[in-house]
């Protein structure tokens, strides 16, 4: 039961910080290319990293499954979106925009695993 | 799609349909988590709600689209694409189960891994499309 708690409390708070800073930066920079989804998971992409790092010692808050069900489960589960960067891409590819719709997705996909891994390595470096 | 005047009301209540679908996806995504085995380390169960937030979210979104059948509120919208897909969905498991793989070694799953998730995403967000335009077409209401 706590287990689902700590995943509604996490993911209520990664919707709206989703939707807050995909608002602000359509606002910014405008909605021609997906700025605010490459944004987003780029940047859960990195904190998983470092979560998922930081898990792997026994002793770290991490390592306790109902602050893993918040952090990762809920928060940054419901934070980063593949259904916006799927439905986007192919808004892309049907305007016509073959090569932006292309970019996007090698860029989405080799920025968030780099972005991970660096998350990881951080934690390795600091330990 | 925010064609409701920018009030800090209606901003309020957009942010709590968000909110509101984001938890019912992420905890619909839990559930699955629970249901769906990983088999022989690839994570089905990442894999699987990303397909079918993928189809929703194209078959949803062309359906209550300008030349859809079904009449959306920008509210039910948000609940249903940015909330309940967004949090359906996850690019974060993602990368960490592909970044895992790969620290494990087990690098032929890794890349099998992300060349079948894009490809099944890309294919589902499109069929989801290509069957509620067909539904549009249909003639009656």
């Amino acid at each position: 039961m706590s287990g689902l708690i700590s995943v509604i409390l996490g993911s209520a708070l990664g919707g709206v910080a989703r939707y807050f800073i995909s608002g602000f930066v359509a606002r910014r920079v405008g909605e021609t290319f997906p700025w605010g989804t490459l944004i987003i998971n780029v940047s859960g992409a990195f904190l998983i990293g470092v979560f998922g790092g930081l898990s792997e010692d026994n002793t770290s808050l991490l390592a306790i499954p109902d602050t893993w069900l918040f952090a990762v489960t809920g928060f940054l589960g419901c934070y980063t979106t593949v259904s916006s960067f799927s439905l986007q891409t192919l808004s892309l590819a049907r305007n016509g925009e073959g090569a932006p719709a292309a970019s996007y997705v090698v860029v989405s996909v080799a920025l968030c695993l780099t972005a991970a891994a660096l998350g990881f390595g951080l934690v390795d470096l600091l330990r | 799609m925010t064609a409701s005047p920018p009030n800090p009301k209606n901003t309020a209540i957009l942010y709590a349909c968000v909110a509101a679908g984001g938890v019912l996806g992420s905890v619909a995504r839990y559930v699955a988590a629970l249901l769906i085995p990983v088999v022989s380390g690839f994570p089905f169960p990442t894999l699987f709600v990303n397909i079918i937030g993928s189809f929703i979210i194209g078959f949803y979104s062309t359906l209550s689209g300008p030349d859809g059948r079904l009449f959306a509120t920008t509210r039910q919208r948000q609940f249903v694409m940015t909330g309940f897909c967004g949090g359906y969905t996850t690019f974060s498991s993602f990368s960490l189960e592909t970044v895992r793989l790969l620290r494990g070694g087990i690098t032929h799953t890794a890349l099998l891994y992300i060349a079948v998730s894009v490809v099944t995403w890309l294919v589902a967000v499109w069929l989801g499309h290509v069957l509620a335009s067909r539904l549009n077409r249909l003639k009656g209401s």
